[in-house]
């Protein structure tokens, strides 16, 4: 649906681009961004942008420019316009909004781009997204305007390998995905181990239900993320790489393949990149819907062209990877964050955050919360300011029960650690997971049994089936758990079912089965009286469980 | 394994086959372009039937058993024909929170069909889908290809009685 829409001529600097399908020389005084990621295209935001474009042309006003460009955040709102002059935010665009906007633009005076002045917006810091709302993700002309690729060419006409892992290092970045692990350590060891050729992958494979960064990061600043790949790849001394995609995400491959073309083209990405040594392939691989595919081994069985069922570690894939060489895998988030730390230096990075979790932390917000979408703020930020001050609170004033968080291995964190900073370290402390990013805002209308049984309901599905526990376990547990929520289940089901659940936990073979009893155990751990009530009063305390009329006490 | 002398030819004369032709050469006919050439095959043709799954595997020298296990492991690979229109209802957490179990109910009672069927006419295909990131307009869903937003059951079901 985006080929409709031309592209500006990359040549021509920013300052000189105007509405789609029309050039003028004049210097542009203001500026409209529409929203083009996912979330605004479906609320027709190309019809918008089109119709911006012929009602400027038609006024036959010439130093008006109309910009395609990615996630604005605030996905709730959309289709979203942004007056970048004066920081204005237009939501909920209609056909009929769009003279008034013109008839604003008409108004602006020439600017630098302006903050948006809003409680959503103020409280963020936005580095892994800087570029989001700004830049066009389908141009790299406008994306090496905004300092892009300045990180590479930095790093391989001026720093060795050894150099940018130290960098790295000492920026204190942790893995994006989930679990944390040091960045620069990850670089270290692929870069110390025997074997060649290297590979860098790109885990784009968003797996969490509820969790949509990646997909925001991919569609609003795709060369960001190449950048930060390649970057990775002089580091390690890796020549070839994959990004790993979603095959559910088709607007994120279209735009991915078109950044690496225009990333040849421009030649930033393959051989001899800016006259130097350094050469660096990407290649895009997709998906196919399976959950597993997000664990490293079972994502290279799946690049190999296998099923995909992880196996064990050691050895990691940092020594053996795909087709059995060194291979770094790291998260789109945190290749997103590689360029900004070159930039500013490491020191930088590690000034922001708390002790043990550097840096800022991109969230996606949805579930019962007003502003559903993407926000980016400093790790040690707490829980009630992102789900009060930045999400705006619970729809309809609702009580705030829970927030779920690290998807369907994370755990649902209550009330009572609101004021709780979060980073790596406080989320696991309170039995959830930092996870890649989700978190899904739950009101007094959410049922935790049930929840839980929606989560245990996943991972059975989920499950690849290879290793027993976790075959057998998710099923078990969801049986107990669907026993539970439909008051056919007595109290001792309950320590039958977290025996069980710390067994599938401890025994499976890779994150996958490891991580599903989680939400057992934290809804357990904090809202266990809504257990007792489905078993012995047989009522689910919400209303959202069916409890069976007849249910035959054992 | 017989050694392969000869190309595999087609299962048809249908052009579609040259685009996944095309496809597994640029990945080397390497048995690691299995998955991008059943993409590919499922593109073209909408599902993945015996011939193609047949083909693909000659092409890349992978044997039927693994093609098969590939193609039945992943979800986005259907084995069978999709009706005229699909509609594929989000089930992931967002959605699920905002309702998705009662919109899935009422398609399921209005149309007559269990998720992954398809209406005795071939017209409409009922399916669920695992989060494709829509959810900060949840519930979702995917009519033809086109996402729907913050989705109503009933006028979900009065859509689709309309195509």
């Amino acid at each position: 649906m985006n080929e409709s829409s031309p592209a500006p001529d990359p040549r021509q600097p920013e300052s000189q681009r105007t509405a789609p399908g029309r050039r003028v020389d004049t210097p542009v005084r203001a500026s409209a961004y529409v929203c083009e990621a996912v979330s605004c295209l479906s609320t027709q935001s190309h019809d918008i942008l089109i119709g911006l474009g012929e009602r400027i042309t038609d006024a036959g006003i010439t130093d008006i420019s109309v910009k395609r460009v990615g996630c604005l955040g605030l996905c709730a709102a959309g289709p979203l316009v942004r007056i970048p002059e004066t920081g204005e935010l237009f939501r909920h665009v209609r056909p009929d909004d769009l003279d008034g906007i013109v008839n604003t633009l008409s108004t602006v005076a020439p600017g630098a781009d302006r903050a948006t002045n809003e409680p959503f917006f103020a409280s963020q810091v936005r580095i892994a997204t800087e570029n989001f709302g700004r830049v066009d993700p389908e141009n790299v002309a406008d994306y090496v305007e905004r300092s892009g690729y300045e990180g590479l060419r930095t790093v391989i006409t001026q720093k060795t390998p050894a150099e940018v892992r130290e960098e790295i290092t000492r920026s204190g970045l942790r893995g994006r995905g989930g679990a944390g692990y040091p960045t620069g350590l990850k670089w270290n060891t692929v870069a110390k181990a025997d074997g060649s050729p290297k590979y860098v992958i790109c885990n784009a494979d968003e797996g969490d239900p509820g969790a949509f960064m990646d997909r925001s990061i991919l569609e609003s600043d795709p060369h960001r993320v190449l950048e930060g790949m390649a970057i990775a790849a002089y580091a390690v001394g890796a020549s070839f790489g994959y990004v790993y995609c979603r095959g559910e995400y088709p607007l994120v491959v279209s735009r991915v393949r078109k950044a690496i073309r225009d990333a040849v083209r421009a030649g930033y990405i393959g051989t001899s990149i800016m006259d130097t040594e350094f050469s660096f392939e990407v290649d895009v691989r997709l998906g196919a819907g399976a959950y597993v595919c997000g664990e490293e081994t079972a994502l290279i069985a799946s690049i190999e062209g296998g099923r995909g069922t992880p196996t064990p570690r050691p050895p990691y894939p940092a020594v053996a990877g795909l087709w059995d060489r060194p291979t770094l895998i790291n998260n789109v988030e945190t290749f997103a964050n590689i360029a900004p730390i070159i930039r500013n230096g490491g020191d930088w990075f590690a000034s922001i955050g708390t002790a043990t979790s550097k840096g800022t932390k991109v969230f996606a917000i949805a579930g019962r919360v007003v502003n559903t979408g993407i926000v980016e703020v400093p790790m040690g930020t707490t829980l009630r300011e992102i789900v009060y001050d930045i999400g705006g609170g619970i729809v309809d004033g609702r009580a705030f029960k829970a927030v779920q968080t690290g998807g369907p291995a994370g755990g649902c964190v209550p009330a009572q650690f609101l004021d709780m900073p979060v980073d790596y370290e406080s989320l696991t402390g309170v039995g959830s997971f930092m996870g890649s990013g989700g978190m899904i805002v739950m009101d007094e209308t959410s049922c935790m049994v049930n929840v839980a049984r929606f989560f245990m309901d996943f991972m059975r599905e989920e499950s690849c089936g290879k290793c027993v526990p976790c075959r057998v376990g998710t099923t078990e547990l969801w049986m107990m758990l669907d026993s539970i929520a439909s008051g056919r289940a007595v109290m001792g089901d309950l320590d039958r079912m977290e025996r069980l659940a710390a067994m599938v936990g401890r025994t499976s073979l890779c994150g996958l089965g490891q991580g599903a009893p989680n939400p057992i155990f934290s809804t357990l751990r904090y809202f266990r009286d809504e257990y007792v009530a489905h078993i012995q009063d047989r009522v689910c305390p919400v209303g959202a469980c069916a409890i069976e009329e007849q249910a035959v006490l054992a | 394994m017989p050694v392969r002398t000869a190309k595999p030819e087609p299962p048809t004369e249908d052009k579609r086959w040259r685009i996944v032709e095309t496809r597994m050469r640029r990945l080397g006919n390497r048995r690691d372009a299995l998955i991008e050439a059943l993409h590919s095959a499922q593109e073209a043709f909408g599902y993945l039937d015996d011939d193609a799954l047949r083909y693909v595997g000659d092409s890349l020298g992978v044997p039927p058993s693994t093609v098969f296990g590939v193609a039945t492991f992943y979800h986005y690979f259907h084995l069978k024909p999709q009706g005229e229109h699909t509609c594929v209802v989000c089930t992931g957490t967002a959605c699920y929170i905002n309702g998705a179990t009662e919109i899935l109910a009422t398609l399921q009672a209005g149309l007559g069909l269990e998720p992954h069927e398809t209406t005795a006419d071939g017209k409409i295909s009922l399916l669920t889908g695992r989060c494709f990131g829509s959810c900060s307009l949840a519930p979702a869903a995917i009519v033809d290809g086109q996402v729907k937003d913050r989705v109503d059951a009933r006028d979900l079901l009065a859509q689709l009685g309309r195509l």
